[in-house]
């Protein structure tokens, strides 16, 4: 029996070990992202005051501000959203409720997961040919908003497709039953009792398109922009290109200017996280199966 | 009640609760060695609860309490004392699930594994084992010639007879079989059942069955249970024919379950 | 009556075949998005392989196109993208892999529900935030243990990404092994397995095309990535497996051109269509494989 209960004595410290070891990973993943935000706070967080938000990008970088940044973002947010959503939800409707699975879909669908993990910066060299130089749009905010859009339609749809997913067979064939139609049966059942899911996967896409750089510094959004834009058609930029900006320059004055930026981008993005979390929870709470 | 008889395991005012609810009431009877004891009853009334105590399965999931003893015999341990470490304890005895479970590996792999994890390394030991334990299984001729095969590979009496030789190669001092032929077809079905007269032979088994007429044919001794209770034990030949309790007799001539 | 009903019969099926086309074209546009993209990259690339032969492409070890003298080997841009995700994924790999088995096998559940928002976090950090950090606190701190290090280097970039990385594969790899049933386990600790035994031998080979896709999805999340190598891992070209130095990515490079002030139509800008081409080639190949990997555990499952 002895050497039995060695064994098992042995095989039983192993298993300590690597709670040990997973524990200590844990641990120090969540420690990095612990200082990442405290550098950021501790070194940004001064430098925030209405002045910093409220002026132009300057050679001087205690005058310089983000307003064109921020003005910048939240206009291309706009065209960003109002291209995603409706197409993202329609696709997401059609191929939910309507699609048969014949070629054509399983080529949409291999499509769309393929698009999921194009990297960001191919979508701005493919608009920075289509949007910017073949449709002339030029380096402007309908550029960039529809160019992010397209970047985050995978998700608004994958979204939109999970959410009508959970929404039971029962509810549809009772619909039908009562001489629905099938878009009537999608307005007043289908997609009121999935909002919920839809809403998170829009706030989850438009927090991911905050936070992108790359696609729009391929369309030639600039780093220096010292007016606010009139119309869509006009140069912009963006706070995380303003950050990168700064955070590129040598000068330590700048980079505080860059951390004052990524607390408020980081302040923007795990708040919309939550928000998304919180509507997701709410909307379950409401429905019960 | 039973006597005569070697007591592998007995088992003394058991009663399980899952959260809230008691689910085994005041259970005692005896395991003979080698010999087949079957409990019995309609679904519900806790068999595959009290099966899964021998082994501390429930420990696996939280908010259970085990109260009694269940002791194992030649040592006299209680199989249910917090000092007994289930690890141990399911070392020495073995359970056939009531689905094939066999493991994405290959048949050798399976039937070896209960032996690799005790620290077994050497081949020629190894294969040794696994061959017996295959021939105690009456596998082995039906697979000696590709070994390393996916078990996914074989038929499903086949893989729940290659769960039997993986329950059977770390040579234990009590199998536990629940349910062992629900899933499966008659003539699977009929040589499992064969295969369980011969093991009881070497080993001492105990067997969940919801089907009474297997009950009958296979076991030595069997348990009727009911809504968590011990109704009635007895040898089996006695408690199929001339039943003590009334509820037994109802059960066995078909008025419910 | 029956008029009536006739007439709002056809006028409804008119409007729900005129929905159902809408709808059926926005679905689409997913196509028409992966064919522009393609369109752009092989059009715009063209020009640039008019003038460079592909022996030039493959076969000369530096990259300096914007130079008089200008050399267009695409292997610098290659190495430096290989470096950053082999460092990357060299650390997201165990660790994701370790947090999933945790997280599945031993977490309770209370526990599993703290920890994995919490990991979440990890990924919803814009990149650019993670290329400041990368920059301006991981390297010095590597500075300290590491004298040698250059202020733009390959490691802080890497493990940087790497960080970046780890929720992707750990909650990829988490539901792989969720999805294994519980019998497995049972089977396994009914022999008396500890939860590690149970893990390592029966849950992650049962687990291992969800595990594997996961991983490939990793690796070609690690190939796009742009801000933080942009800003962390510096704007040279460099052929190298030296960590320490600093080298240049394929995104790296096109946001070096993007940046700068190059005319339309030259061949400096068409190389960056050369770049983002390889880019998408490789990710491409590493999409398809990662995609069967998790159609064929779909299947088991």
């Amino acid at each position: 029996m002895t050497p039995l209960k060695n064994i098992i004595r042995k095989n039983k410290f192993l298993d300590f070990l690597f709670i040990v070891l997973s524990s200590f990973f844990l641990l120090f993943s969540l420690l990095m992202l612990t200082l990442l935000i405290l550098d950021l706070a501790v070194t940004g967080l001064p430098r925030i005051s209405w002045a910093f938000l409220f002026s132009f990008p300057s050679r001087f970088a205690d005058k310089a501000g983000i307003l064109s940044a921020w003005v910048g973002t939240t206009c291309v947010m706009g065209v960003t959203a109002l291209t995603a959503i409706p197409l993202g939800i329609a696709s997401g409707i059609y191929l939910e409720e309507y699609a048969q699975k014949n070629w054509m879909m399983h080529l949409i669908e291999i499509n769309i997961s393929n698009l999921a993990s194009v990297p960001s910066i191919v979508f701005g060299l493919m608009a920075l040919g289509i949007f910017v130089y073949t449709l002339g749009l030029g380096h402007s905010i309908l550029s960039a908003g529809l160019t992010l859009g397209l970047l985050i339609l995978p998700i608004v749809i994958c979204t939109t497709r999970e959410a009508i997913r959970a929404v039971p067979g029962y509810i549809r064939e009772a619909s039908y039953a009562v001489g629905a139609t099938q878009w009537q049966t999608i307005r007043d059942h289908i997609l009121p009792y999935s909002t919920g899911g839809i809403l998170t996967g829009i706030m989850i896409a438009l927090c991911r398109a905050i936070g992108e750089t790359a696609p729009l510094i391929t369309i030639g959004a600039l780093t220096f922009i010292a007016f606010l834009p009139h119309s869509l058609l006009d140069p912009f930029t963006v706070m995380p290109i303003q950050m990168f900006n700064w955070t590129s320059r040598p000068q330590e004055a700048f980079h505080v200017n860059a951390a004052a930026t990524g607390i408020i981008l980081l302040g923007m993005t795990l708040s919309m996280n939550a928000v998304a979390i919180y509507v997701r929870t709410s909307f379950r709470k409401k429905i019960q199966w | 009640m039973v006597a005569m008889e070697n007591h592998k395991a007995e088992i003394k005012n058991l009663s399980f609760c899952y959260g809230q609810t008691r689910v085994l009431k005041n259970i005692s009877f005896s395991i003979a060695e080698h010999r087949v004891t079957a409990l019995i009853g309609p679904s519900g009334c806790g068999k595959t609860t009290l099966l899964r105590c021998f082994n501390r399965m429930h420990d696996l999931y939280p908010g259970n309490r085990y109260e009694g003893e269940i002791i194992l015999y030649p040592d006299a341990f209680n199989l249910l004392s917090k000092r007994m470490d289930p690890i141990e304890i399911r070392m020495r005895i073995s359970m056939v699930f009531q689905k094939a479970n066999p493991f994405p590996k290959s048949i050798f792999e399976n039937v070896a594994y209960g032996l690799k994890i005790r620290g077994v390394c050497d081949k020629h030991h190894l294969s040794q084992k696994v061959e017996e334990a295959l021939k105690n299984a009456a596998l082995w001729e039906e697979v000696k010639d590709r070994l390393s095969c996916l078990a996914s590979s074989l038929s499903g009496g086949q893989q729940q007879r290659l769960c039997i030789a993986r329950a059977l190669a770390t040579d234990p001092e009590l199998v536990l079989f629940d349910e062992p032929t629900s899933a499966l077809d008659p003539t699977a079905t009929q040589r499992i059942e064969e295969l369980i007269q011969e093991l009881k032979k070497k080993y001492t088994i105990v067997i969940v069955t919801h089907n009474m007429q297997q009950a009958a044919r296979v076991s030595d001794y069997t348990g009727f249970f009911y809504l968590g209770e011990l109704i009635e034990f007895d040898r089996t030949d006695i408690l199929f024919t001339n039943p003590k309790v009334k509820k037994t007799e109802e059960y066995i001539t078909g008025r419910f379950g | 009556m029956k008029t009536f009903l006739n007439r709002n019969r056809s006028h409804t099926r008119i409007k729900e075949k005129l929905i159902k086309g809408i709808l059926f074209l926005a679905s689409l546009c997913s196509v028409f998005i992966t064919g522009g993209i393609v369109f752009i990259l092989v059009t715009q690339s063209l020009p640039f392989f008019k003038t460079v032969s592909l022996t030039q492409f493959f076969l000369d070890t530096q990259w300096t196109p914007l130079f008089s003298d200008a050399h267009y080997g695409i292997w610098p841009l290659i190495s430096g993208t290989f470096l950053t995700t082999s460092i990357a994924l060299g650390l997201a790999i165990p660790m994701g892999i370790i947090m999933a088995l945790f997280l599945s096998e031993y977490a309770k559940t209370n526990v599993r529900e703290m920890i994995k928002p919490a990991l979440e976090l990890l990924s919803a950090v814009p990149t650019v935030v993670y290329g400041y950090f990368a920059l301006l606190f991981i390297t010095p701190l590597l500075q300290n243990w590491i004298p040698s290090l250059s202020g733009f280097n390959v490691l802080s970039a890497g493990l940087t990404m790497g960080m970046m990385i780890i929720p992707f594969i750990s909650s990829l790899s988490e539901d792989a092994f969720h999805a294994v049933p519980m019998s497995l386990r049972e089977g396994s600790y009914a022999m008396g397995a500890t939860r590690l035994q149970t893990a390592v031998r029966v849950v992650i080979p049962a687990a291992f095309s969800g595990v594997t896709a996961s991983v490939i999805l990793g690796i070609s999340r690690a190939v796009g990535e742009t801000m933080i190598v942009a800003i962390a891992a510096g704007m040279q070209p460099n052929f190298t497996w030296n960590p320490l130095e600093p080298a240049q990515t394929l995104t790296a490079y096109i946001v070096q051109v993007s940046l700068g002030d190059l005319p339309h139509g030259t061949l400096g800008y068409h190389t960056i269509f050369v770049a983002g081409l390889t880019l998408f080639l490789i990710t491409f190949v590493f999409n398809v494989i990662g995609h069967t990997f998790r159609l064929k555990f779909r299947e088991m499952y």
